[in-house]
């Protein structure tokens, strides 16, 4: 039972930081249609400059920043120069140059820093604290849930609250309609860009720390593993995406701590297959029109 | 707070073939003007040139002593144009209210979360409600639930919230009951008393257009074929069999 | 007057096998053992990229997995040779009845993923093949008994025949394995796409409810295109296994089956001539960056970290490039210039002009975003 308890809040933590991740592929889809494959690879090259900052700086939260904010320029000069160019073609063409950017971010990183595994300390403590005698949680996994909390409730503010975050929606849902009242649709898609790649930067901030360490293929996993839970709770719910993550976050921890730590992918891969073929369209979607 | 719109020798059209030749139309301020013609006349097209959803190979189009060559689309609320497009342009994800406030995002700030400009907006789209009730009644749920009587109510009114002075309206009356028809026609001749609103009134339905209309203008194969008091086309026989089909 | 008979799809493209492997054997005399070496690897690479570039060019799938697919058929292939040495078999045909078994083990992992992903569509299907290419290299530890892990195995090869002489070099001999491989392939998918299958994948790609009404039956033509690509796969795994002579997880990453996209891509997806330019691209792009990073006087350090990461940088930059400028890869282009080239000598114009029906409905407006 004990194992149970320290099981459900480990997966927990990952589930929070896949939740995250899955937001962002979530938000991407929702504004443009396509599965951004490259979410992973923006994520570790984040990370890779907080290792930096960091390391010339000595300090771990000046790092923190440092990725946060290059999240934001990463993300908004991704969709300028390169998805903006693609986006009239079929969304195939999209896929296979994020996929190239995939291919581009893992060469240039480890050319910059090479393919050992860099160690990533966590900012806080990552043993776990008794609670009534039960190792339970540790002050890390706080930090975890308490910054992508914090993170949702933001998006939230900012999506049903502002004026900026209705303009993104109408030009997500409508662009040619947001255009006639006055919403400049290119601006709002390179923020979305940029927002998805900020919260993708925190996910790897967050994650990184309880792997193996600093890689360029680091955020492979975590990838398929938001994804799996994108598709979980549908691609089009923000909603389902957390509800998503937490539970591909509980199954992976769960199987990893029940069956052994190698074979969560193919956890995944039984998860995502199992949903493709009951529910393709996830937990949270509406009544699916019927093709012909 | 008068406008006039003038159009000259406007010639647009898709991917280099014209569909627009030459058009010239003039509206006073303050006046409704139909534009009528069959299926493929050009009706459409126009108004999408008027608001730079497509770039016009040649021709004039002025607003107000402005012209407004090269004004992008995003810049036509500033100037005081409101375009209900083709098919009415309700965005289904968003709640009622979220449509209406979008109609006048335009004047907030990047938050729009405090300050004037989002008092002022809630009192314009509370004017709207009073000119819809139902919408009130409807303000939280999602367009996707409204019926077509009150999808046309919802994008007239977003227009509105915008404070426009021209309203470039293309087919209102499209898969509506004629009573709803005459509720938005009586509406549109009722802004235009009060407030001086300049209307371009796309229209298949002739009679209803003309009813309101102060003139009107017949568009066939992208030419303007014949323009004249609404008056004087209503009892043009000839000129209805040959471009109405009535 | 008779028609002239038109001669068999089959027996041309028979015979234009026939021509091809008397110039492409008699090629490997003149090059050295290195350069067959890497003709070699570019026809296992052909094998695989054959048939993902009918998979996706012809039947529109986007598969990611194929590299997945690879190792399969590789892993299977190396476990038969292995058996075949512990019981001191060393004819010549069992290294057929080995690359059969790959092909078979592929294909059968294929229809799994096939029967699968068969109502899937673009970003699903994608993402599905991503977490299987994944996925898949963690079977070696979870089943770290059989397939021993991060270590691999190393698989048996028997010599080369000795009718063929004492000094004849073990790459010719293995880029005469390969090339067998990868003709083989090419004639299979030729005839293939040429039949009723290739001409149902085509109707699917463009329209598939129209197919479907045709009477098409959309996801079994989805699940055999998916299975028949799986099986080119295993036959370029099985391939890479008797080239490398060893079989590991690091073989066989994700990077792997974005290296076939790229070969796709490249080359001009739905093409077969285009698998072929992708395949040879692969394979000296990754020549001419090592010989940049050797030629260049650089700190050890540096050296070791450009080696396999500059051409991953080029790939990905030729992929994106690609994407954005000329999609429909080298091959496209040669199509454009042979058709420009045409117009010129018989005067006609190249260009197919398409106005629209006049009562056509206005197509929807080109989104320009400011």
């Amino acid at each position: 039972m004990d194992r149970f308890l320290f099981l459900t809040v480990d997966g927990l933590s990952h589930g929070a930081v896949y939740a995250a991740f899955a937001l962002a592929l979530v938000l991407i889809w929702r504004g443009t249609r396509i599965v951004n494959f490259a979410q992973g690879v923006l994520a570790v090259a984040t990370s890779y400059l907080a290792y930096t900052v960091t390391g010339r700086s000595g300090s771990y939260w000046l790092g923190f920043l440092a990725a946060l904010l290059a999240g934001l320029v990463l993300g908004a000069v991704v969709e300028r120069l390169v998805m903006r160019r693609v986006a009239d073609a079929p969304p195939l063409n999209a896929v296979i140059v994020a996929l190239g950017l995939v291919l581009v971010g893992q060469g240039v990183l480890g050319m910059l820093y090479g393919n050992q595994f860099l160690p990533f300390p966590a900012p806080f403590d990552r043993s776990a604290m008794t609670v009534g005698g039960v190792p339970l949680v540790s002050r890390f996994d706080l930090f975890v849930f308490g910054t992508v909390l914090l993170l949702m409730i933001v998006l939230a503010v900012l999506f049903t609250r502002t004026a900026t975050g209705l303009r993104m929606r109408a030009a997500a849902f409508a662009p040619p309609v947001a255009r006639l009242l006055g919403v400049r649709v290119g601006r709002m898609l390179t923020l979305g860009w940029a927002l998805a790649a900020l919260v993708g930067a925190l996910a790897g901030m967050l994650v990184i720390p309880t792997g193996l360490g600093l890689h360029p293929t680091a955020m492979d996993t975590v990838f398929v593993s938001a994804f799996t839970a994108a598709v979980v709770g549908g691609l089009d719910s923000p909603a389902g995406a957390v509800v998503g993550g937490l539970l591909v976050g509980l199954v992976l921890s769960y199987v990893a701590g029940y069956l052994g730590a190698g074979t969560t992918p193919l956890a995944v891969l039984a998860l995502l297959v199992v949903v493709l073929l009951a529910r393709p369209a996830g937990l949270f979607s509406g009544p699916q029109a019927r093709r012909v | 707070m008068s406008a006039a719109l003038e159009v000259e020798g406007l010639t647009a059209g898709y991917h280099g073939v014209p569909v627009l030749h030459g058009v010239d139309l003039r509206v006073p301020a303050g006046t409704i003007c139909a534009v009528l013609g069959a299926n493929g006349a050009g009706k459409t097209t126009l108004l999408r040139a008027l608001s730079g959803l497509i770039r016009p190979s040649a021709g004039r189009v002025v607003f107000d002593g402005t012209d407004l060559a090269d004004l992008p689309t995003e810049r036509l609320v500033h100037r005081g144009i409101g375009h209900v497009p083709e098919g009415r342009g309700v965005i289904a994800e968003l709640s009622v209210e979220e449509n209406l406030m979008l109609g006048g995002a335009w004047r907030l700030d990047w938050a729009g979360v405090w300050g004037a400009g989002r008092v002022q907006l809630r009192r314009d789209v509370a004017e709207v409600y009073e000119l819809f009730p139902p919408l009130y009644a409807r303000r939280r749920q999602p367009g996707h639930q409204l019926s077509g009587g009150e999808r046309q109510m919802l994008a007239l009114g977003r227009a509105l919230v915008g404070r426009p002075r021209l309203l470039l309206l293309d087919e209102p009356s499209l898969g509506l009951a004629p009573r709803v028809v005459a509720q938005t026609m009586a509406l549109l001749r009722q802004l235009r008393d009060e407030t001086g609103l300049t209307v371009l009134l796309v229209e298949q339905n002739v009679r209803s257009a003309l009813s309101i209309a102060d003139q009107g203008v017949v568009m066939s194969l992208g030419r303007v074929v014949a323009a004249d008091d609404a008056g004087a086309l209503a009892d043009d026989a000839d000129l209805r069999h040959a471009y109405l089909g009535f | 007057m008779t028609t002239p008979r038109r001669v068999p799809t089959l027996v041309r493209h028979l015979a234009g096998a026939a021509v091809a492997a008397v110039v492409l054997f008699g090629l490997t005399y003149v090059l050295d053992p290195f350069r067959d070496y890497q003709l070699a690897t570019a026809a296992a690479y052909l094998c695989a990229a054959a048939g993902l570039t009918v998979l996706i060019g012809l039947n529109g799938q986007l598969s990611l997995g194929h590299g997945a697919l690879m190792a399969v058929g590789a892993y299977s292939v190396a476990m038969v040779q292995n058996q075949f040495g512990d019981h001191g078999v060393t004819a010549q045909w069992a290294l057929v009845a080995s690359l059969a078994a790959g092909v078979v083990a592929a294909t059968l992992a294929g229809a799994v993923i096939g029967l699968a992903a068969a109502r899937l569509r673009g970003p699903y299907l994608a993402g599905l093949t991503l977490v299987v290419a994944v996925a898949l290299p963690a079977v070696t530890t979870v089943f770290s008994g059989t397939f021993h892990g991060d270590q691999g195995l190393s698989v048996y090869l028997p010599p080369v025949p000795d009718s063929l002489g004492a000094d004849f070099p073990v790459e010719r001999w293995q880029a005469w394995l390969a090339l067998a491989a990868a003709l083989l392939t090419l004639l299979v998918l030729a005839n293939l796409v040429r039949g009723r299958l290739g001409r149902s994948m085509r109707a699917i790609r463009d329209n598939e409810v129209a197919a479907s009404l045709a009477g098409i039956p959309v996801a079994r033509v989805q699940v055999v295109a998916f299975v028949v690509s799986a099986a080119c796969a295993g036959l370029g795994g099985g391939m890479f296994a008797v080239l490398a002579q060893s079989v590991s997880p690091d073989a066989f990453t994700l990077t792997l089956s974005l290296n076939l996209l790229l070969a796709v891509v490249v080359g001009g997806s739905g093409s077969l001539a285009g698998a072929v330019w992708g395949s040879l691209l692969l394979v000296l792009l990754r020549y001419w960056a090592d010989e940049l990073t050797g030629g260049l006087s650089l700190p050890a350090g540096l050296r070791t970290r450009l080696a396999g990461n500059l051409p991953l940088a080029l790939f990905g930059l030729l992929l994106i490039v690609v994407m954005m400028a000329a999609p429909g890869g080298v091959q496209g282009l040669l199509s454009r210039a042979g058709r420009w080239v045409r117009g010129r000598l018989t005067g006609r114009p190249s260009h197919r002009a398409g106005l629209p029906a006049p009562d056509a409905e206005p197509p929807a407006p080109v989104a320009s975003h400011t």
